[in-house]
């Protein structure tokens, strides 16, 4: 019974799909960090009573950031098309779903940086900076360490949105597990499919999330 | 020296100037333990952030042993608050570092100091407040009179001239206080070290000022040496901190002295006079009768003073009031 539902299952291709989709979401969170984090610790230090207060520049940031928030994802995916193309050559497969997630990767992780960097104590900021710190050994002697635990939090949850993001952009021709649920799980109405690229999914979900959990506690001393 | 001339300090809130710190007028000598007290909101917290330019003041200038750092520009400033320690009434460690690396952090952010003298003056100063067995600890594991000894050595990495302690002990249990405070005492006089103490307690002061001065809503009211302010406290707000720190309750001393006959004194030894069996021989002379109403025998720093209240009956009073004075105890006459 059970083996003449998995008879149409071709498992080589899913072990295909589940490297891409580990090499999605690997590559677009290495990029959502390298331009999220620094946006973020911008948009912190421009906040209002911050050390670079500059209404300004927050507002701006702010606004772009919102915006990309704000456009649910697979109009992202679509909106994206023509800028992915000019990027990578084309929209198509894993390299091309990528700018999509960093585009929508970045910003959501900015503002859990900036979220986490508010967390630490202003006290500490201001012992620093009666050591003698310039702005910048505050930000990398005290404010980045000091956020770390929280910003592995942060990591960790734009990771797993990535995973749901990443699914999706199979509607438009990505590739990975996403894809393959869209195409044979539910276009050729392969259920068996269906069921094991979204368990696939939730298990890969579930090791992030204990993986960073793990890290938080490691670097957590409070 | 630190000398405040004219600073004061004043925020905008919705358009508005609302003053902080009126302007004040202030001379803190080298070496000397000064007291700030004061309720909070009452500009302490401000004047003593004007001395590390952590608050640039709104007007006046701060000098220090001469030289006026008010204009200092970023580099200045940077290298002149490695010579300005500061403690804090949350300790203000960073988490994510443990002791040893957080008495290192203000020598490694001076990018002055090599590795092995970081790590020397470490263990020195770990030595010095006693924690020696707790470098590698985090602070999160610590207890408060801990933090704030963790937090001292980190003051003192860099060599400071100037110590500036924000409600220092105001966390921390009385036994702990203690402790601290006599650390505090012993820096200061080992090193030489100028202490600028901010406190809402009276009894710090007490302990380890040489100098206090009383804050109101952003102006000092009174300054002097502790012995005088505490003893002869002469502004309203400065009787409230005494009269606190020494329990006294103003009502039922009034009731005291309604019950009690004949004339009311108030006497003030201090020093030496303050062991002396002076009592008794001025009111067999004297012929006087006396009963205590209240009394306190206790230091001022180093200095033993006690303060008795008595009602006199009978007797020669001008004769025990002159043997008083020629003992050189002060005496008010309070009825």
């Amino acid at each position: 019974m059970i083996e003449s539902l998995l008879t149409g299952v071709d498992w080589p291709q899913i072990g295909m799909a589940s490297w891409d989709t580990l090499i999605m979401v690997g590559v677009s969170l290495f990029f959502s960090v390298l331009l999220g984090l620094p946006a973020g610790v911008l948009l912190f230090l421009t906040g209002k009573g911050q050390l670079l207060e500059q209404p300004v520049a927050y507002a701006i940031l702010s606004f772009v950031v919102n915006v990309l928030r704000s456009i649910p994802f697979i109009i992202l995916l679509i909106v994206m098309i023509p800028v992915t193309v000019m990027l990578i050559g084309t929209s198509l497969g894993v390299a091309g779903a990528i700018p999509p997630l960093v585009a929508g990767g970045a910003p959501f992780f900015a503002r859990l940086v900036e979220t986490s960097m508010r967390e630490v104590d202003r006290g500490i900021i201001e012992a620093t900076r009666a050591m003698g710190a310039s702005v910048r050994q505050v930000i990398f002697g005290a404010l980045l360490p000091e956020a770390l635990p929280g910003l592995i939090a942060g990591i960790t949850v734009t990771a797993i949105t990535l995973v749901s993001y990443a699914a999706m952009s199979g509607v438009v021709g990505g590739g990975g597990l996403g894809d393959l649920a869209i195409r044979y799980g539910y276009q050729r109405f392969q259920t068996d499919v269906m069921i094991i690229t979204v368990s696939l999914l939730v298990v890969f979900v579930q090791l992030l999330q204990m993986l960073g959990d793990r890290l938080v506690l490691y670097f957590s001393h409070r | 020296m630190i000398e405040l001339i004219d600073v004061e300090k004043s925020y905008v809130v919705d358009g508005r100037a609302v003053p902080a710190l009126k302007p004040t007028r202030l001379e803190i000598a080298n070496g000397e333990v000064f007291g700030i007290v004061g309720h909070s909101g009452a500009g302490k917290s401000t004047l003593v952030r004007l001395i590390n330019r952590l608050e640039a003041p709104s007007g006046g200038r701060v000098v220090i042993d001469g030289e006026d750092v008010t204009g200092y520009g970023d580099e200045d400033l940077r290298a002149f608050r490695r010579k300005v320690g500061m403690i804090f009434q949350h300790f203000n460690l960073l988490f994510s570092k443990t002791v040893a690396d957080n008495i290192a952090f203000p020598m490694k952010l001076a990018g002055i100091y090599s590795r092995a003298e970081i790590r020397e003056r470490v263990d020195e100063l770990l030595q010095r407040v006693g924690l020696t067995d707790q470098a590698r600890k985090y602070p999160a594991q610590l207890s408060g009179g801990q933090k704030q000894r963790v937090g001292i050595a980190r003051a003192l990495a860099c060599r400071p001239s100037i110590l500036l302690c924000d409600e220092a002990t105001s966390a921390l249990d009385p036994q702990t206080t203690q402790s601290v405070l006599r650390l505090l005492a012993d820096i200061n006089r080992e090193l030489n070290l100028t202490i600028v103490l901010i406190t809402h307690e009276m009894d710090v002061v007490r302990r380890v000022c040489d100098r206090v001065a009383v804050m109101d809503a952003g102006e000092v009211v009174e300054s002097g040496p502790v012995t005088d302010v505490f003893l002869h406290p002469q502004h309203t707000t400065s009787r409230e901190f005494v009269f606190e720190s020494e329990q006294v309750d103003e009502d039922e001393m009034q009731e005291d002295f309604a019950r009690a006959r004949g004339r009311i004194l108030r006497l003030t030894f201090q020093g030496e006079s303050t062991y002396e069996p002076l009592l008794g021989s001025v009111a067999r002379e004297s012929g006087v009768d006396f009963s205590i109403l209240s009394g306190r025998i206790d230091r001022i720093k180093e200095t033993p003073y006690g303060q008795l209240t008595l009602s006199l009956v009978g007797g020669d009073l001008n004769a025990a009031l002159a043997a008083l004075d020629r003992a050189d105890v002060h005496v008010e006459v309070l009825r």
